[in-house]
């Protein structure tokens, strides 16, 4: 199989370039990670990705494939066409090879409060939440903060430091929409600023890459409308 | 003089059971530092799918003291009782914390929290199936790391993500004064100097060739601990978990079975009423493992080579999983091309937990003997989660224990080191020719030249662990196991890298990852080599019975000359009666 991954050695003092592997592999069944650890395995130990759980849940290896964000351990060797393009997550500072700086991705989570505030007392056992108030959850906690959608996001492109990007703001909806939280209107203050939120233009190119199958631009949403209500 | 940073507590891992401890640490204001090779959601408690168990009584009749005696079972009597209550004693209060956290639990139909049926939980000790297991659909163990890195980032933790750590500081006294550790983004290595440490690194089912666990399973704080010379406790008890997806590994959760999931052989046969007339398909892990492992043998496996079963759940129907197991049904289209709904998911037992590790008490102090005479706790020295042995899970760990288990030692370490550092405010001068021998260490990979790779030498220890200490085990294939990792280890000096680069050197990573790793399967072989009886997890085909005569007793292994010692088990609970050794069927 032939891949043409980005290279860059931040030591060498050269600039980043494309290197071409060819490598003899089976790729029925066998995922893109599969194959860069074989390429570091047996062709060239130096090349540097991060990796962990290898099934899609730990969100370690977001890497752009063939022009496309994904995860590299969850998506299938088969039907990509050669020479299998991989190059970092777009728009975001490269460290090495596949390997970028997410402290920005990282800052913007932090930024949305992510976890629940309550201030009652805490009860004896658990608080009640129906099944329907639960609901609400679905499609926002599982984000594994891979970083696939805020680096395919060209309003994040433009103005990565003020917009927050869709997962973090999905991460904020999933607060606002926890019947447990009372922060609602805290969390709302914060987010109603022309870049943090509004930059979001509805592009849904978030919700196209997301490998989880999750909708950040309808959490997006979501919000917008609880501040026109609010603003009513 | 390499840089060095002073905290009151450094935890070695991010995942539930380090994030646990910090979050302790930080809300009594403390100054603590979390070094995780890995930015903590990427840990592997992440990939714990069914459930955190605990006797909150939402479904079914239960109680703690049911649990207790379900997991004393389960841990085929090899748990230490004392343990065990405390862990099923504060098993509901862990988990309503959780809650209050903000984890996002399933909810019943009254807004408490869903539980459902696992493996080897029982009513009325030895009754009818108990529902215990609290859940967040199918990916409780993401829903429980996200919340705990939430709750720390609320309390101000101070993270160092992307940090290897090396080595322990051990001192004259044999006091633990912190660990130098890798900065990989930049390879400048760190020492962090603190009055307590702990480890919290998990899991190195990567020690065997197919495993459900993450790459990162490399036993880091197992290596450590060797290197320090303290050993490890009962690491002949690895648990092969029924349901991994066939040569992927991935984890097929418990959870399917108890939500009404069942195996069959190639015949189409249920074949768990044979093996376990009572709980069929939800009987300990250990006895479906083998019971699979037979079926296979019998020439009644599925697929082209007869190699794996199936788990069927097309009856739930569709909605129920798409509700109930999302994710189970995600990795088995992804891993296995079989979407759930209509076809049959293959599975076979996967080396997925162990139960050994670094010997520590219900406080997490890590314990040892001193000299000749008893255990004592090694001073600033702490572990919890999948790398230490409480031992809560002895011989066998039941499902749902794990994630209760991060939680509930988690906790109490951290309100333990709480005291400790209290009592030890006094930071202790660090032994410098350790420093020096650590970062000789590191250095060691800047060798240019050698006949071996890491992942040639690491590939051959994995398939030497697989071949020859699997399921099932022999004294000739686990003697032969240990000549053929012999000539692997001795291999080892002659490794080079051909990458010498400081910056985000993940080959170097590799290369002393596999220097825990070794290790790890030494002992493990040298320890199920010396049980000669069958007991939990660990099944030897020449001593098919259990012997409390002789082996009702912990090992423990360590690396200077492969000695291996004994201790007893701790029968007696904290305030209940002793659950007494019986014949284990389900």
């Amino acid at each position: 199989m032939k891949f043409r991954i980005y290279r860059y050695d931040p030591e060498s003092g050269k600039a980043p370039f494309m290197q071409d592997f060819e490598l003899d592999f089976d790729p029925q069944g066998k995922k893109v990670l599969d194959a860069l650890i074989a390429i570091k395995d047996t062709l060239d130990d130096s090349l540097a990705f991060r990796r962990s759980c290898r099934e899609g849940v730990c969100g370690s290896d977001g890497f752009n494939v063939n022009g496309k964000n994904v995860l590299a351990c969850v998506t299938a060797l088969e039907g990509l066409k050669e020479p299998i393009e991989i190059r970092p997550l777009p728009r975001l500072g490269v460290i090495r090879d596949l390997i970028v700086d997410m402290a920005q991705f990282y800052q913007h989570y932090r930024a949305v409060k992510p976890y629940l505030i309550n201030l009652d007392p805490e009860p004896e056992n658990e608080r009640l939440q129906s099944p329907e108030q639960r609901a609400e959850l679905d499609g926002l906690w599982e984000c594994i903060l891979c970083g696939c959608c805020t680096t395919a996001c060209p309003s994040f492109w433009w103005n990565p430091e003020r917009f927050l990007g869709p997962a973090a703001l999905m991460q904020g909806y999933r607060f606002i929409a926890d019947s447990r939280d009372q922060a609602t209107d805290e969390r709302l203050d914060f987010l109603e600023d022309p870049y943090r939120l509004f930059r979001c233009h509805g592009i849904m190119n978030c919700v196209e890459v997301c490998p989880k199958g999750l909708n950040p631009t309808a959490a997006i949403g979501k919000i917008k409308s609880l501040l026109v209500k609010r603003a009513l | 003089m390499i840089p060095k940073r002073t905290f009151d507590a450094v935890i070695i891992g991010g995942g539930g059971a380090g994030l646990r401890a910090a979050l302790q640490l930080a809300e009594a204001n403390l100054k603590v530092a979390l070094i995780s090779k890995v930015f903590p959601t990427r840990s592997h408690t992440v990939s714990a799918q069914g459930g955190i168990t605990a006797a909150l009584a939402n479904v079914s009749d239960d109680n703690w003291h049911w649990h207790m005696y379900d997991t004393v079972k389960g841990s085929d009597y090899l748990g230490d009782q004392d343990a065990i209550e405390f862990m099923c004693r504060n098993a509901a209060s862990a988990v309503y914390e959780l809650e209050h956290m903000g984890l996002p639990f399933s909810r019943l139909d009254n807004g408490k929290i869903y539980q459902r049926p696992f493996g080897g939980q029982s009513q009325n000790y030895g009754g009818e199936q108990a529902i215990r297991t609290c859940a967040a659909a199918d990916r409780t163990g993401h829903a429980l790391l996200h919340t705990l890195y939430q709750r720390n980032i609320a309390a101000r933790t101070q993270f160092f993500d992307e940090f290897f750590a090396l080595d322990l500081m051990r001192d004259e006294e044999g006091v633990i004064t912190g660990v130098t550790a890798l900065e990989i983004e930049t390879g400048q290595p760190w020492l962090f100097e603190a009055r307590a440490t702990l480890l919290a690194t998990g899991g190195a089912c990567r020690i065997f060739r197919h495993s459900t666990n993450a790459h990162i399973n490399t036993g880091d704080g197992l290596g450590m601990v060797l290197r320090a010379g303290l050993p490890l406790e009962d690491m002949e008890f690895w648990q092969f978990h029924p349901t991994g997806i066939p040569e992927v590994g991935s984890l097929i959760s418990e959870g399917v079975r108890g939500e009404g999931g069942f195996l069959v052989n190639k015949e189409g046969e249920k074949f768990m009423s044979r093996y376990a007339p009572n709980a069929k398909d939800l009987a300990s892990r250990d006895v479906v493992a083998r019971s699979i492992a037979q079926e296979i043998r019998a020439g009644r496996g599925c697929g082209p080579h007869g190699d794996y079963v199936h788990l069927k759940i097309e009856h739930l129907g569709a909605e129920m999983i798409k509700a109930r197991l999302p994710g189970i049904r995600e990795l088995s289209m992804q891993f296995a091309g079989a979407d759930p709904i209509t076809d049959p998911i293959p599975v076979t037992p996967t080396a997925h937990y162990m139960m050994g590790g670094i010997p520590s008490n219900m406080h997490g102090q890590v314990v040892a003997p001193v000299r000749t005479g008893p255990e004592e706790a090694t001073p600033g020295l702490y572990a919890v989660g999948e790398c230490a042995c409480v031992s809560v899970h002895g011989a066998n760990r039941l499902g749902g224990n794990s994630l209760l288990d991060l939680v509930v030692f988690g906790r109490a370490a951290g309100m333990h080191m709480i005291e400790y550092l209290r009592e030890n405010p006094i930071p202790r001068p660090m032994p410098q020719e350790q420093v020096d021998k650590s970062l000789a260490r590191l250095a060691r990979w800047d060798k240019k030249a050698g006949s071996e790779t890491v992942a040639g030498l690491r590939a051959a220890m994995q398939k030497i662990m697989q071949d020859h200490c699997g399921v099932y085990r022999t004294e000739a294939l686990l003697k032969e196991g240990l000549e053929l990792l012999d000539q692997v280890e001795a291999r080892l000096p002659d490794a080079a890298l051909s990458d010498h680069s400081r910056m985000f050197n993940t080959a170097r990573l590799e290369a002393l990852e596999l220097e825990n790793l070794m290790p790890i399967a030494r002992a493990t072989l040298v320890s199920a080599l010396a049980r000669s009886e069958s007991r939990g997890a660990h099944t030897r085909e020449d001593h098919p019975k259990r012997d409390d005569d002789h082996w009702l007793r912990h090992t423990l292994y360590f690396r200077a000359g492969d000695q291996l010692d004994y201790k007893p088990v701790r029968l007696k609970p904290l305030t209940v009666e002793t659950f007494q050794p019986k014949e284990r069927t389900y």
